[in-house]
């Protein structure tokens, strides 16, 4: 048995589906950036903070390392307004992905840092820095240039996992994509539309780190010449 | 009155007693060298002057702050005290000129453009003023280790304490940087170096404090420290290595 390929009704409602593909795009670099400054300041308490803080930020972590993200999505969404906090789709979808987003690079990045070596933040106490300054301009960039791959790979996750914020009717690409599906019948061709959209969006995010790489991490630029404008300052 | 002094301090980690009652003081201007046996509290002695380690009993007092467990204090006293450690310690993903206006800049609030004359100034000092803009690992341990040098310049500290900053370098490499120092100690920088360098300590040093079992076991004018021994450990000591 053959299937007879009809991307027409599929093809009809492209805007749609880019409208969705906006979304998610949207949500995503959102979630990118505020989960960053997160994990950021989680990295930061966890390797900096008395006892009380460091187990509150590991109980952060653990608990969202260890639930899915659609049970973390539905928690907000449903949750917060029983405590009386008004949230659309959209915002929940992006507390949703900033929180879990947040822990994962919490944790990536208290690698990051705890792989800085001690004698670097002894220079930096000598010159009198304190320990903020000290992870402000010693750490972090060190820290960040460690673990860039793994982080950035987080990032992507974050995307693709927005595919599931549909559910409580955020209409990026994924449910724009089952909409139409269920408009056209024709869920092969829908996904096999949807499908190139995310690798292209995936792709389009990784240019974008790797535009940021080149502008916090100048050493690796200019040592290695690898991004083509090395030795230029 | 003297730029650093120590009171009878004592200093130990856990049952070990690393400092045992250390009396010293340094006079502006002066040069101290300070020699022992590896484990005989040389360099806790250093690191206790600016508090990177925390003193059990006693009174430290550097360039008039007297030594607390206050952290705001603490960072106001270390802006006085500069220190060389062996590695070096550069921040590697900062240009030299970025690793000398660092603490300028985010300590003292210095503005840009004084932070960066200030670092052209001790850079000069150093030798290195056509590196300002490379990035530590492209520079020989030497030149790091003089980088680090005109970092902690950069601060004008009242003291430098060196940690046997030339241990980790070659022999003509070990020659640049300890003309470095020299050259600091004639400007009349006042000086604590811990070193294995006998020769430079006798020709540059004031003073030589040989450090044994976590006391000063013996002090004196550097010229009869070396010449004229007078406890047998430190006889001992300069008989086995002069390394
Ligand atoms: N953080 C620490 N924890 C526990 N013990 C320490 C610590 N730092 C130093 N010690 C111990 O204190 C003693 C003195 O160490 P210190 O580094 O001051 O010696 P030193 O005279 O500088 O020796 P070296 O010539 O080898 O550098 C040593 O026995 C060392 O093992
Ligand atoms: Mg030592």
């Amino acid at each position: 048995m053959t299937h007879e390929f009809d991307f027409d009704a599929v093809l009809a409602s492209f805007d749609r589906l880019l409208q969705g593909a906006l979304l998610t795009v949207e949500l995503s670099a959102a979630a990118i950036v505020l989960g960053l400054a997160v994990g950021v300041l989680g990295a930061f308490a966890k390797t900096s903070g008395g006892v009380t803080v460091r187990a509150l930020v590991s109980a952060y972590v653990e608990i969202i390392r260890n639930t899915p993200f659609l049970v973390q999505l539905y928690l907000i969404f449903f949750g917060l307004p029983a405590l009386g906090v008004k949230l659309g789709a959209n915002e929940a979808a992006l507390l949703a992905m900033t929180v879990n987003l947040g822990a994962y690079a919490t944790e990536i990045l208290r690698a990051g840092v705890e792989a800085i070596p001690k004698t670097q933040i002894e220079a930096g106490t000598a010159l009198g820095l304190s320990p903020l300054q000290i992870f402000r301009y010693v750490i972090l960039v060190p820290a960040l240039e460690t673990v860039y791959p793994a982080l950035t790979s987080q990032f992507t996750l974050i995307m693709l996992a927005s595919s599931v914020v549909g559910t409580i009717s955020a209409n990026e690409l994924s449910s724009m994509a089952s909409l139409i599906d269920s408009e056209t019948f024709r869920s092969f061709e829908t996904y096999l539309v949807v499908t190139p959209i995310y690798i292209a969006l995936a792709f389009m995010f990784r240019g974008v780190f790797l535009l940021v790489s080149r502008a916090i991490f100048r050493r690796r630029r200019r040592l290695q010449g690898v991004f083509g404008f090395g030795g230029a300052r | 009155m003297p730029v650093v002094a120590l009171e009878n301090v004592t200093k130990s980690f856990g049952a070990l007693t690393v400092l045992d009652g250390v009396s010293l003081a340094v006079e502006p201007g002066q040069v101290v060298a300070v020699i022992g046996r590896s484990g005989s509290g040389k360099s806790t002695m250093l690191r206790c002057i600016n508090g990177l380690e925390q003193i059990q009993s006693g009174r430290i007092e550097v360039a008039g702050h007297v030594l607390e467990n206050n952290k705001t204090a603490l960072r106001e006293l270390r802006q006085d005290v500069g220190m060389v450690f062996q590695s070096y310690n550069l921040f590697p993903h900062l240009t030299v000129e970025e690793n000398i206006t660092l603490a300028p800049r985010v300590v003292k609030k210095e503005p840009l453009a004084e932070a960066k004359a200030t670092a052209r100034n001790v850079l000069e000092q150093v030798g290195l003023s056509e590196k300002i803009d490379a990035y530590p690992e492209q520079l020989s341990g030497g030149q790091q280790q003089r980088v680090a040098i005109a970092r902690s310049l950069a601060m004008h500290p009242k003291v430098m304490l060196f940690d046997e900053v030339t241990s980790a370098l070659d022999p003509e490499l070990t020659e640049e940087v300890l003309r470095v120092m020299e050259g600091l100690a004639k400007a009349g920088m006042t000086m604590m170096l811990v070193t294995h360098e006998m020769g430079f300590a006798r020709r540059v040093a004031h003073v030589t404090v040989f450090m044994h079992k976590g006391k000063v076991w013996e002090s004196g004018p550097s010229e009869r420290i070396f010449s004229d021994p007078q406890t047998p450990e430190l006889r001992q000591f300069l008989a086995s290595g002069l390394k």
